[in-house]
């Protein structure tokens, strides 16, 4: 469980980016991080691994209190996958770019052999093993980044801007692969401003505006209050908006994705038949 | 590992007379300081070319920047002053180099504090340097403090990789560094590459005749401070040839580790 309590971070001679958040989020979940520019998203999840230490109030990662322990130690349980992957890729090959972190945690060397090819096999780039992470184009080191952090297999993974630079049938893979890494129990956090993405997963928002919790509940409320959303500077998504448009007609206005749209369409259409 | 190092070359507009010079004369007060560190080995000297600084940085009104420049670079000054006294120079000596580094390192940190990329660019142009010669110079400025957030990024990637930049022996501590080195090559290189894309799309160097439209005067002020600056690099010169110098009396030495040397 990662808890914050009246959290608040200001970098050096700047005002305070986040100004007392109180956030809980369970094992198991799957939340997405949702804000204007500049409202204080990644500084929020830096405070998780220990990057950032609280200026004030506390961040405790299952029970452990950030600034008693060292970025090391958190990081083993909390994965963060930066949002830029060429702020991390160093290595000759892919391979080696993946076995870096495990080495650092001082796994065996056989154990690092079994667990880089299950994660490159697991995100289909066994066949980049021996390429150099640069010559990949950006999606593809989009994924290596991504693996990367998911190669020892940490309890809570969080992913700054996922979806950038990704084309649809991407995204889509992306989408499937996160659902499925909620599904094994894995704690999943992703930052996003993609209303799209985050309505077909439809994960608990927390949405934030200027460093404090303006919203959090589930997907289709958030994303169905103009207030909110205007506040944090994001629109409805577009399916979201269309049943909005078409709500005289009976249909049901918290619908934010393409099958419970479809449902409710057919439901009215029968209906009135 | 510190970035406040670059803060302390990061310019902001004050207004202060030290930001209001115009910035050819910063330069040549600059260049005066810079010589006359290097002129001398002397400790005396060198802690009056350091103490000559300090007005000028009070002037400026950037004490706290400054102060946590010279902060930064105290791994470098323990470093050449143990070098040099490891490998056989006298503790005073030792000092004295330390310090001409610290002066050197003011007295740039002063300049680029207290002058804009811009204002830099147009003395470059006005000094009939080729424009895309002063135009690289002052992008490269201008891209220091965007160079330094995007190193504090890489190094915050590689910790929560598991990378412990202060684990292990003096080795090890230095191959710590290529996670963080490379990434940040490749991401400059990246960057440069789409900066020039981006520009030459933008039209740059169509017209080889460029018009400026801010033309830099000199003024009475910026006129004493060049006439202040060669007096002072005469007097110092003077000095050097015609004035023996004190040397403070500590024989400290460390023992010949290299005899060879």
């Amino acid at each position: 469980m990662i808890q914050t309590e009246e959290l608040k971070y200001a970098y050096p001679s700047s005002a305070d980016v986040l100004r007392g958040i109180n956030l809980t989020i369970n094992d198991g979940e799957f939340v997405a991080i949702m804000g204007e520019n500049g409202a204080g998203k990644t500084t929020l999840v830096k405070t998780f691994n220990g990057l950032l230490l609280p200026t004030a109030g506390t961040v405790k990662v299952d029970g452990v209190n950030t600034r008693e322990s060292s970025v090391a130690k958190l990081s083993k349980d909390v994965g963060l996958v930066f949002q830029n992957p060429d702020h991390q890729l160093f290595s000759e090959t892919v391979k080696e770019e993946l076995a870096f972190s495990l080495r650092n945690f001082g796994y065996r060397e056989d154990t690092i052999e079994r667990r880089v090819a299950t994660i490159l096999e697991t995100l289909d780039l066994t066949r980049y093993a021996e390429s150099s992470p640069f010559v990949l184009s950006g999606g593809e080191r989009k994924r290596v980044a991504l693996a990367a952090v998911l190669v020892w297999n940490p309890k809570h993974i969080i992913l700054d801007e996922p979806t950038i630079g990704q084309d649809y049938q991407q995204k889509d893979r992306l989408r499937n692969f996160i659902v499925q890494l909620n599904a094994q129990g894995k704690t999943v956090i992703i930052i996003t401003h993609d209303v799209e993405f985050v309505a077909e997963c439809k994960p608990r928002i927390v949405l934030l505006s200027r460093g404090l919790v303006v919203g959090d509940g589930p997907a289709e409320a958030i994303l169905s209050d103009d207030q909110l959303l205007d506040r944090s500077s994001l629109t409805r998504p577009q399916i979201g908006a269309l049943m909005y448009q078409l709500a005289d007609l009976g249909l049901p206005e918290g619908v934010i994705d393409v099958y419970s749209a479809e449902r409710a369409i057919l439901q009215t259409v029968r209906r009135r038949k | 590992m510190s970035l406040k190092v670059f803060d302390g070359f990061k310019f902001a507009k004050l207004p202060t007379p030290i930001h209001m010079m115009d910035p050819r004369a910063k330069f040549i007060m600059t260049i005066g300081i810079f010589s006359a560190a290097l002129l001398f080995s002397n400790i005396y000297a060198l802690i009056v070319i350091f103490l000559v600084q300090l007005p000028i940085v009070y002037a400026a009104r950037t004490w706290k920047k400054w102060a946590g420049s010279m902060r930064a670079g105290v791994f470098l000054a323990v470093l050449i002053f143990v070098m040099n006294f490891v490998f056989g120079s006298t503790f005073v000596f030792s000092a004295a180099m330390t310090l001409r580094f610290v002066s050197l390192m003011s007295a740039f940190s002063i300049f680029f504090m207290t002058t804009s990329p811009d204002d830099l660019g147009l003395a470059l142009e006005q000094a009939r340097v080729p424009y895309t010669l002063s135009f690289t110079f002052t992008t490269a400025v201008r891209l220091v403090p965007t160079m330094a957030l995007d190193a504090q990024t890489v190094i915050d990637a590689q910790r929560s990789r598991g990378l412990e930049l202060d684990r292990g022996n003096l080795m090890k501590r230095i191959r710590n560094y290529i996670p963080i080195l490379i990434p940040l090559i490749v991401s400059a290189i990246r960057r440069s590459i789409e900066l020039a894309e981006a520009l030459e799309s933008r039209g740059f160097g169509a017209s080889p005749n460029r018009q400026p439209l801010i033309v830099l005067r000199m003024k009475t002020t910026d006129y004493l401070v060049v006439a202040l600056t060669f007096l002072m690099i005469g007097f110092a010169v003077y000095v050097y040839l015609r004035v023996p110098l004190p040397t403070p009396d500590i024989a400290i030495t460390m023992p010949k580790i290299f005899p060879w040397l």
